[in-house]
């Protein structure tokens, strides 16, 4: 008990609760099934972003060009949906987006190490040419119409109910593969040594080296990884839009951040959890969805947004200062 | 004697030009406790590099293990041949538990993919068990003591097949009573056949446990000799080449009137009910364990933090030092304890360093610095404390330990203040800077600025202060006059203090 109440996880968990119960108490069609398929579902994009972006954070570095990234993969696979549509498949398209994004990310990685920039120098640098070379080439056009089969896949659900309207719903086959790669990203991050050499090396990289970790490996796995998490969210968002645009990405690289960083990990490396991520992830969308059913406008949606991260980074900053605190003076009777 | 386990014949390093080693001849024995002990500066990490073998030596140089000659040049091919190296940072993983702290990096070098959580544990509990240690194998590093922290490393250390542990300045943080148990743990590896080597410069605790003490001095050895030989003093004129004397510190007693006192002052957690007057010229102590309230209280006269109740009298009226620039306007000047963190500006010259507190004294009418003035003040302060440098424009992280304190200090002095706090002043630096350091706390005194000398070790107050307090858990223990007391009397406060 007293180990929960220490870990951060257990705060942000008790803010949804809170968060559901006055939404529900609002709007009482916030506590449905049929909602909570909705939000799994238009959520897993940003929680695919998210996983990636926890494996970067536990690091030590920071990745901002992920949405740069994929807006590449996703703008590449439209194309080669509009041209060879029939010719591919669902695993092809994930291939090629996620081996784009790999690359790319492997070349974050290169940089970052090679000639020890900042990852956050690095990845806005990045950001910029990986975005800009896309809006040359692509000229801002949007890409829309693809192949049948792949706007029937978007509509998989793997069990179906009915609302009293006979309106269908259930488990999307899109929510099934975040949870896929959410289970994927925990056994690395708990049970290989890859993992917990990530974690490692974002504590201390000093010590790291002199234990005779392979930093370079380490920073070619995580980049890449974010790389591909990238890929794989830009085919989602293809598949939940059915469009692809330039610019539909590329902005929303803070609210990620912001989502792993509310779900407890730090911004300097080392801490971070599977876990504190879904909850972050769920609570920014519980946040934007209360807020609609709420009838308040989406212009406010930003600043709530604000003040909750301002509020729980600082009181995780709050807790450390005094849990350190303790540590230096001994008590006075 | 038997065969030694390591030896070193005629090793030589240089460094583009300079000599940091010449011809030294040095071995240690199976299951030898052994010091090496050396000025900053000395010798002693090109030493310990070369052992671990991430730096190479000059060619001619003859490092042999157990008979066989090694041509080493990788930090694994050391520790494959049972050589360790605990460095100063015991380079730990501060978020990590202490059980992946101590097995994580065993299971890296073997290749291991996946990690058995149970077999982890395992290793880091055989680790435990051969010193006979037992620290909490699920609690986050970050969370435990230096002195914890440092076993870790010892354990880490011990997953491997280790037969010499090389320990950097092992005791620079810790206790009397951490220190103490660290010694016990070394000589319980001992018995198991492990040879440790203590490099340091601070020894008096590890001469009691040691066999022998090798003594380097610019690069060369100066000689090895049985500790039983040696005491404290007879090391310093080795380590130094000087004979250092310690003189008694007698105030001049300027007026009876204290410029500081404290009534009843307290802060929740941190001291209370502190008294204590201080006179203009003399040099009080204030000694106590790390955690004793010491640097707390020294924080509340300087405005860092508020005491909750009590007063505070400065030339006889009563003050509120609510503020930094408070203190600084009454003339209370602080040196912290870590002089890099909080006293310097590290990558900036020693100049600008020097000025940073005197800012607004050295405008013209235009409000801006005024170079003439700049100058002839930087000037003036390295030339007043004897700061030695190549050129004021050098950053201060190029200098030694005792140059660096000098430019706290001149900075400090620099505002001309009447009441100065040291924390700590010679915390790392080497046995003759430090004696240096305490003739220019004499001089100031001797200029009439009331100076409050805060530092654990206990030689330090003792030779210097007139008076000195001894604080335990947020309070002061005990005044005592150094005149009329013995060193070991003191000693005993503090130690007795747990």
């Amino acid at each position: 008990m007293k180990r929960l109440l220490t870990r951060h996880e257990t705060y942000v968990f008790l803010a949804i609760v809170a968060f559901s119960i006055v939404i529900t108490v609002i709007n009482p069609s916030f506590f449905t099934l049929e909602n909570l398929f909705d939000l799994l579902k238009s959520y897993s994009l940003m929680g695919t972003f998210a996983i990636g972006m926890l494996f970067v954070l536990i690091s030590g570095g920071i990745d901002i060009s992920f949405t740069a990234i994929a807006t590449i993969t996703g703008y590449t696979i439209a194309v080669l949906l509009l041209k060879y549509g029939e010719s591919l498949n669902i695993v092809s398209v994930f291939l090629i987006a996620g081996g784009i994004g790999i690359l790319l990310g492997l070349f974050n990685a290169a940089i970052i190490y090679f000639f020890k920039i900042p990852s956050i120098i690095t990845t806005i640098a990045t950001l910029n040419i990986y975005y800009g070379i896309l809006t040359v080439v692509s000229k801002g056009k949007w890409l829309y119409g693809f192949p049948t089969w792949f706007g029937d896949f978007n509509n998989i659900r793997v069990f179906t109910l009915y609302t009293p309207d006979g309106i269908p719903y259930g488990l999307s086959i899109i929510t099934v593969i975040w949870f896929a790669l959410i289970l994927i990203g925990w056994f690395i991050l708990r049970y290989t040594i890859l993992g917990r050499s990530i974690y490692a090396m974002g504590g201390n990289p000093a010590s790291a080296q002199r234990a005779g970790f392979n930093l370079l490996g380490l920073n070619l796995f995580v980049y890449s990884f974010m790389g591909l998490m990238a890929g794989i969210g830009s085919v989602i968002q293809a598949l939940l839009v059915q469009t692809v645009a330039p610019n539909s990405l590329v902005g929303k690289e803070m609210d990620v951040i912001a989502a792993v960083v509310l779900g407890g990990a730090s911004l300097t490396g080392g801490t971070g959890s599977m876990l504190g991520t879904i909850l972050g992830v769920t609570l920014i969308a519980i946040m934007g969805n209360g807020l609609t059913l709420m009838h308040v406008s989406s212009l406010w949606y930003k600043v709530i947004i604000g003040f909750v991260i301002l509020v729980s980074v600082g009181v995780s900053a709050y807790r450390n200062k005094r849990s350190t605190r303790k540590h230096i003076i001994t008590e006075v009777n | 004697m038997a065969e030694p386990f390591l030896s070193l014949r005629k090793v030589s390093k240089h460094y583009a030009g300079v000599t940091a080693l010449d011809k030294v001849d040095f071995d240690i024995q199976k299951g030898e406790i052994h010091c090496l002990a050396g000025e900053n500066g000395s010798g002693k990490s090109t030493i310990i590099k070369i052992i671990s073998e991430t730096v190479k030596a000059d060619p001619g140089s003859v490092i042999e293990i157990k008979g066989h000659p090694v041509h080493g040049s990788n930090a694994i091919d050391a520790i494959n041949r049972g050589i360790q190296v605990i460095y100063q940072d015991p380079s730990l993983f501060p978020n990590l538990t202490v059980a992946e702290n101590i097995a994580l990096g065993g299971f890296v070098a073997i290749h291991r993919k996946l990690i058995n959580w149970k077999e982890l544990r395992q290793v880091a509990e055989k680790a435990m068990a051969r010193i006979d240690v037992h620290l909490p194998l699920d609690e986050i590093v970050r969370e435990i003591s230096i002195a914890d922290q440092q076993l870790v490393a010892i354990c880490r250390a011990l997953t491997r097949d280790v037969e010499l542990l090389i320990m950097d300045e092992p005791t620079a943080s810790l206790t009397k009573k951490e220190v103490d148990s660290l010694l016990a743990v070394v000589t319980d590896m001992k018995s198991k056949g492990i040879a440790t080597m203590f490099v340091s410069h601070k020894l008096n605790e590890i001469l009691q446990i040691a066999d022998r003490v090798s003594v380097i001095r610019d690069g060369r050895m100066v000689g090895t000799y049985p500790s039983s030989e040696l005491d404290d003093e007879k090391l310093t004129v080795l380590m130094t080449g000087k004979k250092v004397e310690y003189q008694h510190f007698v105030a001049a007693k300027n007026g009876n009137d204290p410029i500081l006192e404290c009534r009843r002052l307290s802060r929740r957690g941190e001291y209370k009910d502190i008294d204590f007057k201080l006179f203009p010229g003399e040099i009080l102590g204030i000694t106590g364990l790390l955690g004793s309230g010491r640097t707390e209280l020294a924080l509340s006269l300087f405005g860092v933090s508020q005491p909750d109740t009590g007063e505070i009298y400065f030339n006889g009226k009563p003050v509120k030092i609510q503020s930094i620039q408070d203190a600084m306007r009454l003339g209370i000047a602080y040196v912290p304890e870590d002089r890099l963190a909080q006293g310097l500006i590290n990558v900036q010259p020693v100049g600008k360093n020097i000025i940073v507190t005197t800012l607004d004294n050295l405008v013209n009418r235009f409000k801006l610095l005024d170079r003439t003035k700049v100058i002839s003040s930087i000037q003036r302060w390295v030339k007043d404390l004897a700061i030695r440098i190549p050129s004021v424009e050098s950053p201060v992280q190029t200098l030694s330990g005792g140059n660096q304190q000098r430019v706290v200090l001149a900075k400090w002095i620099a505002t001309q203040p009447r009441v100065l706090i040291l924390d700590g002043p010679t915390i790392g630096i080497d046995v003759a800077a430090k004696f240096d350091i305490h003739e220019i706390i004499r001089e100031l005194a001797g200029r009439g600025i009331a100076i409050i000398l805060i530092s654990e070790e206990i030689p330090e107050v003792y030779n210097n202060c007139n008076r000195v307090l001894v604080m335990h858990k947020g309070c002061i223990l005990r005044e005592f006059d150094t005149r009329e007391t013995a060193q070991e009397e003191i000693q005993n406060h503090v130690n007795g203090a747990f």
